[in-house]
């Protein structure tokens, strides 16, 4: 995507830039500073603080492996963990196809398309603790307004415990965090999708090819590029989503629905054992590392389908 | 970036109706117009939920039998007065005001010079210094907020705004740097050579070329930043103990929630006044706002 490559420079100004070092890093100060003393100590200080025993208002003493060893005969944890996967895995299927197929909608001839396509990224842009505090009186245990439509109909005999079971409860913050994260998957897509030239289609479709094959040989080899970056940053959020879990069930009920990120802030902040939370935090990392390697090098070989170098 | 791609890339795509007049209304219907309704509805749903129950008198809150839940008889603006005069509400939403605007200019003023250094003046390791500032825009708060919350303390910083206006600048800055990276790439570089040669400074360049250039790039940057500071959630949980400086996200849930008696007429009022700002400004500036969201993806 660069539009002029270094090398195609002229030389004069690639000499009078190359002597500009100084001026760079001068340029760069505040921005390091800041990023220095509030990203890269605080994360070097987390991993240190998941080796000591530090509690609020005392400094703590290395303990070695400790924190992570009781973690590990820790069932409260092991049920977070597996919490965290299971509601990244089926929260991020569920944003993708969603996303893609309102992508796949907006990206036909409606009338009022730009209007539909602002109104939609609506649940975005509001502050997600004040959704979650919608869905949690939608999601109330008695006068929920789905329970009541559903008894209406008749489909249900009583209204629905959504909060208070604990599948029921995982489901519930699973639909709200795909309801919050389908616009931003759709729009992304939506703009990728619009680069793909309808001359292509075209040629496909005069060649014979059905709507699906257009959609499978076509759309989607297009489109992978973005598919591949938009899916990690939705991974990465859903990973370490807090606020939604927090808002809705404080991890509750009995710690059913606890995600990492809120289990190391309950142990962390209300409870005080800021190295225990510090250490569940960065049991995160690998699993972020992960992703963001795998996205890393699956985009890589597909760069040339944007027209780039290889 | 974006806007200016997307202009330039779509008089590639020929024909925009394309091979619509393919298809026929009554299958049109049901592959498009159908699906699209229950989208809209699902996502719109909970603000319409909102915005009703701030509007509702108690007795019609949660009476189902006699009055249909989707519509209200006799609005009251009861619930919006209680927030207004009795709680410390108005305080939250300037606590809120304060610490976004006081964090997008700075982070704006940071990432300008960053991003031109980076992009333009290429100093020797620009290169893998533009690579860890979009890795720093991976680093989740959700991994920060403990050791955040220690050197917040020993800064003295603890339960003041200034604790929230130098923390957000940790997700601001590497976000706008990035984006107005892929802005500043896009203005020629005959512009800077000309003014080069004519005898101009580096910061005459930026401030006098490159910037005026840029406005777009950093309205983009200016109100994304804006909307992600006023939506933060977890360093001011953290960060923030006593009521008169928390924001409106952590104030509306620590505050409003009280006991086994939810006053929910006021609570969605509250949820829905926190809304409305961000929501207003994202109207104002739709295009902005979805070429930096689809920018950032893009680059």
């Amino acid at each position: 995507m660069t539009m002029t490559a270094p090398a195609k420079q002229s030389s004069a100004f690639g000499a009078i830039a190359r002597s500009n070092t100084a001026v760079g890093l001068f340029f760069m100060l505040p921005a390091a500073v800041f990023l220095l003393c509030f990203l890269t100590y605080p994360l070097g200080l987390g991993v240190w603080l998941g080796f000591t025993d530090a509690t609020i208002g005392r400094d703590g003493f290395f303990i070695g492996l400790e924190n992570y060893e009781a973690l590990a005969r820790d069932s409260v944890f092991w049920m977070a963990v597996s919490n965290t996967i299971f509601y990244t895995l089926i929260a991020s299927i569920l944003k993708f196809i969603l996303g893609l197929w309102l992508a796949l909608i907006l990206n036909e001839h409606l009338p009022f398309k730009s209007f539909f396509r602002a109104i939609i990224l609506l649940p975005w842009v509001v502050p997600t603790v004040l959704s979650a505090l919608a869905f949690w009186w939608i999601y109330d245990a008695q006068f929920s307004i789905i329970s009541w439509s559903l008894m209406k109909l008749g489909w249900i005999s009583g209204p629905i415990n959504f909060l208070g079971d604990p599948n029921n409860a995982r489901a519930s913050v699973i639909a709200a965090n795909v309801w919050r994260g389908i616009p931003f998957v759709a729009i992304s897509l939506l703009a990728g999708l619009q680069t793909i030239p309808q001359s292509l289609h075209e040629a496909a479709s005069l060649d014979g090819a059905t709507g699906w094959q257009r959609f499978r040989f076509i759309t989607l080899p297009m489109l992978t590029p973005i598919i591949a970056v938009v899916m990690t940053f939705s991974v990465l959020f859903t990973f370490t989503d807090f606020q939604l879990i927090y808002v809705l069930t404080k991890g509750g009920p009995v710690n059913a629905t606890h995600l990492m990120a809120t289990l190391s802030f309950q142990r962390g902040i209300p409870g005080g054992q800021l190295g225990e939370g510090a250490a569940i935090a960065v049991a995160m990392i690998p699993f972020l590392l992960a992703s963001i390697l795998f996205s890393f090098f699956g985009l890589q070989r597909r760069k040339w389908q944007q027209g780039g170098q290889d | 970036m974006s806007i200016s791609e997307q202009t330039t890339v779509q008089p590639l795509t020929d024909d925009v109706q394309g091979m619509s007049y393919l298809n026929r209304l009554p299958r049109r219907i049901v592959v498009l117009y159908l699906p699209l309704a229950v989208f809209v509805f699902v996502l719109l749903f909970p603000f319409y939920w909102m915005a009703i129950t701030a509007v509702k008198p108690n007795s019609q809150l949660t009476d189902y039998n006699n009055y249909s839940p989707f519509w209200v008889v006799g609005p009251t603006l009861d619930h919006i007065k209680y927030l207004l005069f009795e709680t410390s509400y108005p305080g939250w939403l300037w606590n809120t005001v304060v610490v976004a605007v006081c964090a997008t200019v700075l982070s704006l003023a940071a990432s300008v010079f960053a991003a031109y250094a980076i992009e333009r003046v290429r100093f020797s390791g620009s290169r893998p210094v533009g690579l860890l500032i979009f890795l720093a825009y991976l680093v989740p708060p959700s991994i920060l907020f403990i050791p955040l919350a220690v050197i917040v303390f020993k800064f003295g910083m603890y339960d003041s705004k200034l604790a929230l206006i130098f923390t957000y600048p940790t997700f601001l800055i590497p976000f706008c740097t990035w984006l107005l990276m892929g802005y500043f790439r896009s203005i020629p570089f005959e512009l800077e050579e000309s003014a080069l040669v004519d005898g101009a400074s580096r910061w005459q360049i930026l401030i006098r070329v490159i910037l005026p250039l840029a406005v777009p790039g950093l309205i983009s940057a200016g109100i994304f930043a804006f909307t992600l500071s006023w939506n933060e959630f977890i360093y001011a949980l953290t960060f923030i103990q006593s009521s008169e400086n928390k924001t409106v996200p952590v104030g509306v849930l620590t505050e409003l929630v009280r006991g086994d008696v939810f006053e929910w007429g006021s609570l969605m009022a509250g949820a829905l006044f926190g809304s409305l700002p961000v929501v207003i400004l994202y109207s104002f500036f739709v295009d902005y706002y979805v070429s930096s969201m689809t920018g950032a993806v893009k680059e």
